[in-house]
């Protein structure tokens, strides 16, 4: 257990000092020049440029060696300095992002876990029938296959506009501020179910089938027919199978995190949901560099954590690897 | 082995699920060669009045500016079997390389390889993505598939990886390195024939996970700085508030072909699946 936690944790450090490093190389070595489009975005009076230009400087310190510049880099990262936005100028990045980040969690969390649980379920029970199983088979792989973005557009076209049920912009009503009252949540609620529908589904589809030929494989091998032979009542077997389904559904929650991530994004920007995505699209149209930064920091920090704790529950659940037989299989 | 070819020839024009998906990618793919000749106009051409509806004139109507909605259609259909073809070779390309090298080679190379594929697999592309496209001023649909390549390999070098470990332990492979073959040889004439249908696999999912991966892309705003792809129609439409207006000719077509394009390349895969593999084609 301890080996096999110690090698992801060593993988998921090189992981974060990989995109560290990606995030400073980038804007110094890409064609173009960078922080001079940087500026020249930015410059709307001469007298400004000097002044930015002079904080350009100092925040990526050009004019010192580069393994100095590299080495501050990550000084004012363990900080907290990600630079100052500038579409939402003065306020700096880390704070822009610590706003938004609660709406991910809230929107992700819920989504990601529901539809794992409900696509297990449903991916087990529709294995079980030959004709059921043919049936809803093609339903779940067009649903897999559906673009997260594109669901919430048609979601919000038939919920929000022809039927009128849904709000489909923001996170709640321009009229609200955020507090912890009854109307509030109510209408953050409201808000909030058309994004989180258009991540459940479409996440939906991909565990259904994981779990259905996972299920499938289970219930062909030898100890399915031999406790079929010894007589062992069918519920029985098919509880024994799902359990050995569910680990590399575990695995596969892991791998999926980043695409998932990558769909709430869009689907944030089909909702004008203010999280890390909505941001991340206003960085992009702004041209604020840092903001686009912090945002990629996060969203690798973010799922960095995921896969750690995902980890955790992965060794909670095989015994296995909770004594340390396996575990060279990370 | 001409008499297996042959067997593979039959189950594959028997299975439904494969025909069924070659028929739809097959219909996309003739809209995109050959829409652009029926199409009137240029994608970024001004055909009109805005905000028309699906006519006979504009067949799928037109945006807010009066652009014309089948053009910009087939033509982004073109950029998508492009990313597609493209950013699947190169993603099956370089897995296969990882995969291979790392599983036969093993030892010090192995553990290395499979480091920097781990590391590459936790690292959201889309993140990795959106810092390599928003630092590059100018971009086209056929840089964006590169990236996308670059970016898709990990999972494709894991699964190559597993199944070469178990292949290089065969008689047939300890032959042909005891008869002192070089081990590139071993790997193309000895593993890979053995692997092939498996390879196809993992391309057709290659290619449908990189059109998947363009469309958000494009929407998220990342996408092609010149030409148009379905991506950039849905951001578009999202942006000029096509949803709010009811314009749905404008918003839900580019969907509709991505989700059928993917949704038949997987077709296609569990298809060909039981077209290769003979316990699974009672099914």
């Amino acid at each position: 257990m301890g080996k096999y936690l110690r090698r992801k944790i060593i993988i998921y450090l090189l992981t974060f000092f990989f995109a560290v490093t990606i995030d400073w190389v980038i804007p110094r070595f890409m064609p173009g020049d960078p922080i001079r489009t940087l500026l020249s975005r930015a410059a709307m009076r001469t007298e400004a440029m000097d002044l930015l230009y002079n904080y350009y400087n100092k925040v990526f310190s050009l004019d010192l060696p580069l393994w100095k510049q590299y080495v501050n880099f990550w000084f004012s990262l363990f900080k907290g300095d990600l630079g100052t936005s500038v579409y939402l100028f003065p306020s700096p990045v880390f704070e822009v992002i610590k706003r938004a980040v609660p709406y991910d969690i809230l929107l992700l969390v819920p989504a990601i876990l529901l539809s794992w649980i409900a696509g297990n379920k449903f991916g087990a029970f529709a294995a079980r029938k030959k004709r059921l199983d043919n049936t809803i088979l093609p339903i779940w792989y067009v649903i897999t296959a559906t673009p997260y973005m594109w669901l919430g557009i048609l979601l919000a076209w038939v919920f929000g506009v022809v039927l009128g049920i849904f709000p489909i912009s923001g996170a709640y009503s321009f009229s609200m501020s955020p507090s912890l009252s009854w109307e509030f949540i109510w209408d953050y609620l409201k808000h909030w179910i058309l994004p989180f529908g258009s991540l459940f589904i479409v996440q939906l589809g991909g565990w259904a089938i994981g779990m259905r030929n996972m299920i499938i494989y289970e219930l062909e091998s030898e100890y399915s027919r031999y406790m079929e032979a010894m007589g062992a009542p069918a519920k029985l077997i098919r509880k024994y199978a799902f359990r050995n389904a569910v680990l590399p559904q575990i695995t596969g929650l892991a791998l999926q995190l980043g695409v998932i991530v990558a769909g709430a994004l869009a689907t944030e920007v089909v909702f004008s949901y203010p999280g890390i995505g909505y941001l991340l699209l206003q960085g992009i149209l702004n041209g604020d560099y840092f903001l686009i930064q912090g945002c990629f920091l996060f969203i690798i920090l973010g799922v960095l954590i995921a896969n750690f704790f995902i980890d955790i529950i992965y060794v909670i659940v095989d015994p296995r690897v909770r004594r340390g037989m396996s575990g060279e299989t990370a | 082995m001409k008499f297996r070819k042959s067997e593979i020839l039959f189950f594959a024009l028997r299975n439904t699920k494969l025909r069924i998906g070659v028929f739809i990618v097959a219909l996309f793919a003739f809209l995109a060669i050959f829409g652009p000749y029926f199409a009137k106009y240029e994608p970024q051409d001004f055909a009109g009045p805005g905000y028309n509806p699906p006519s006979g004139e504009y067949w799928l109507g037109t945006t807010t500016f009066g652009r014309d909605v089948f053009s910009q259609f087939v033509y982004g259909l073109r950029s998508t079997f492009l990313v597609g073809f493209v950013g699947g070779s190169i993603a099956t390309f370089i897995g296969l390389f990882v995969g291979f090298l790392s599983g036969y080679k093993g030892g010090l190379a192995d553990e290395l390889l499979m480091m920097f594929t781990n590391i590459v697999l936790v690292i959201p592309t889309m993140a990795l993505l959106i810092i390599l496209a928003a630092y590059l001023k100018y971009r086209g649909v056929f840089l964006e598939s590169v990236f996308i390549g670059f970016t898709a390999w990990p999972w494709t070098a894991r699964a190559v990886r597993s199944q070469t470990l178990s292949l290089k332990t065969r008689e047939f492979v300890n032959l042909a390195r005891i008869t002192g073959m070089k081990p590139l040889k071993i790997i193309v004439v000895e593993i890979l024939p053995n692997m092939l249908s498996y390879v196809f696999m993992v391309f057709i999912l290659q290619f449908g996970g990189a059109i998947l991966t363009a469309a958000t892309l494009d929407f998220i705003g990342l996408g092609p700085t010149q030409g148009i792809s379905l991506g950039l129609m849905m951001q578009q439409a999202v942006l000029w508030n096509a949803i709010q207006l009811g314009m749905w000719w404008w918003a839900v077509p580019p969907g509709i072909a991505i989700t059928a394009i993917v949704g038949a390349m997987y077709f296609m895969n569990t298809g060909l699946d039981e077209v290769f593999n003979p316990k699974l084609r009672e099914m």
